[in-house]
């Protein structure tokens, strides 16, 4: 479809709303759950009816993003192997934060940023979904020995600060990035940017094409 | 239950100063294990004030009923058989409840503005119109004392009669109490209490009686007159140096501010790196 035009396509329908579905939820999810860590995010709590209200929704908007976010693993997973392309690549990243890099090695569908991103939410979001289920009230937490209920409370808090500031850099960094954030709402990109930043991979998809 | 009459010391998920320009002495429960008989008259009372009727549940076998704190049962009897003497058995019976801390896990866990606070006086209260029901009152609890109602997801536990003590009453537990082994008032007091009771008791033979007011919690406004004070997991399993567990600080003590920090920064960082460089942008050239 993309020989017609100067667009690439990167990600098809399923890849694009399945990304939605966890960026939508993980957000409900970093709002009532700030709420209830700290106080100066407690305005939140309005955002869903209330404290009770957060406290009720939290845990099964956390089901839904666990589930969902299986999906969108299960379909990068193949495309996030860190190559030694991207170790070379991550010895420029002081260039390319400054907009100066030239001759970058020539790097597949994700740059090594990525790729952390990707295994770093792999990583916590079970852990998030496996401590939040101990803690959950009331229907879980009860069941629980006290001394793990107090282990997994800790253990939420850390793995979602994790997943919150990869969340923070992932966001801005597509915004940075001009271009970038067409591929997650119209599924393509232009073949200047696939070019420019993913040259591998547009090699790639330009081959299929032929 | 919300009373303006009392000051407010500490209150949970809050950062600013509670209201706190009246005086109030503190205050507390002292309990004298040696004088109970264990006739229940307090857990009648506390039902009876509180107007709370629990299930009636089963006999397990003991003289524990209910067998448990329920967020219906503030206050249950424990009853131990021991042995610290061979052949010579003692019938240890504790008056299990909140105890009051003077650094309440329960409140430093919970997240809901106002449904814990601790009024100068030292009462730790719940205010269930402001709890959501998370339960991290429990997590935080060194003494496993909240509960929470299956009837409306909200934690209940004993008040210590704060609605009584602020209009100058003592607690319906303390006023029913057959033996006078619960007694009420300043804490200063409550502990030269406690004092002639364990030289009593000491004079008696009970060479390790003591006052339990743990300060691992910073002292408690509940104690307890044990006849063997070094071992006060006798008691139906009384810890012998409660605080707050290393997790739950870690948690609500270092992790909250810190990784709230983390957030914010990360945000700035964001924010000041756009400004310095600029969007990334594809060149002219590659655009062909
Ligand atoms: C408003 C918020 C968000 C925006 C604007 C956004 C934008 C994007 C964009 C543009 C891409 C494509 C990047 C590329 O193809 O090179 C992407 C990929 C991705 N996003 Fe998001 N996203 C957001 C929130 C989230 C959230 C909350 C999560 C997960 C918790 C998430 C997980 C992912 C993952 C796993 C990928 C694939 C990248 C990889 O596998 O390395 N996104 N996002
Ligand atoms: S359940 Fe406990 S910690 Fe949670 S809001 Fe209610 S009183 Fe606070
Ligand atoms: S005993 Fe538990 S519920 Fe009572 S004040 Fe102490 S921490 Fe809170």
């Amino acid at each position: 479809m993309s020989n017609e035009t100067n667009l690439v396509q990167r990600y098809n329908v399923k890849e694009r709303t399945n990304h939605w579905v966890v960026a939508i939820t993980f957000i409900m999810l970093v709002l009532s759950g700030l709420a209830l860590f700290h106080p100066s995010c407690l305005f939140f709590y309005s955002l869903f009816g209330g404290g009770t209200w957060a406290r009720i929704l939290h845990p099964f908007i956390g089901v839904i993003m666990f589930l969902s976010f299986l999906g969108l693993a299960v379909k990068f997973w193949d495309h996030n192997h860190i190559t030694d392309t991207d170790r070379e690549w991550r010895k420029h990243l002081g260039d390319i934060l400054a907009n100066k890099a030239k001759n970058l090695p020539e790097i597949g569908k994700y740059n090594i940023g990525q790729k952390y991103l990707f295994w770093s939410l792999v990583a916590i979001i079970p852990m998030l979904m496996l401590s939040g289920f101990i803690i959950w009230q009331p229907y879980f937490a009860p069941v629980f020995a006290i001394g793990l209920v107090r282990f997994a409370s800790l253990i939420h808090a850390l793995a979602a600060f994790i997943g919150i500031v990869a969340i923070i850099v992932h966001v801005y960094a597509a915004y940075w990035t001009r271009g970038s954030i067409s591929a997650m709402t119209r599924g393509t990109v232009t073949k200047a940017w696939a070019k420019h930043h993913h040259p591998a991979w547009y090699k790639e998809v330009n081959k299929g094409a032929k | 239950m919300a009373l303006q009459s009392l000051d407010i010391k500490a209150r949970s998920a809050t950062t600013t100063p509670s209201p706190s320009v009246r005086e109030t002495m503190e205050v507390a429960k002292l309990i004298d294990i040696s004088k109970c008989i264990g006739c229940k008259a307090c857990q009648v009372a506390c039902m009876e004030w509180n107007d709370l009727r629990d299930e009636v549940g089963n006999n397990v076998g003991v003289y524990d009923n209910p067998a448990d704190l329920t967020a219906k049962s503030w206050t249950v009897m424990r009853y131990a058989e021991v042995e610290v003497e061979q052949n010579k058995l003692e019938w240890l019976i504790r008056k299990d409840g909140c105890m009051h801390c003077a650094d309440p896990g329960c409140l430093k866990a919970c997240p809901s503005p106002g449904a814990i606070v601790q009024y100068s006086n030292g009462i730790v209260d719940f205010h269930q119109e402001n709890c959501i029901g998370c339960g991290y009152c429990i997590t935080g609890c060194p003494f496993n004392v909240p509960r929470i109602s299956k009837q409306d997801s909200k934690a209940y536990k004993c008040t210590l009669c704060s609605d009584r003590i602020a209009v100058g009453l003592e607690p319906a537990c303390v006023k029913t109490c057959p033996t006078g082994a619960i007694v009420f008032g300043a804490k200063g007091d409550m502990i030269h209490h406690a004092e002639g009771r364990v030289t009593d008791l000491k004079s008696r033979g009970y060479t390790n009686a003591g006052l339990y007011d743990p300060q691992g919690v910073g002292g408690t406004h509940v104690m307890y007159v044990l006849q063997h004070a070094d071992q006060p997991s006798l008691y139906s399993g009384l810890p012998k140096d409660p605080s707050i567990s290393a997790m739950v600080g870690l948690w609500k003590g270092v992790a909250k501010p810190l990784l709230s920090l983390g957030i914010g920064l990360t945000v700035l960082a964001g924010f000041f790196h756009y400004i310095k460089a600029g969007p990334n942008e594809v060149e002219e050239e590659t655009e062909k």
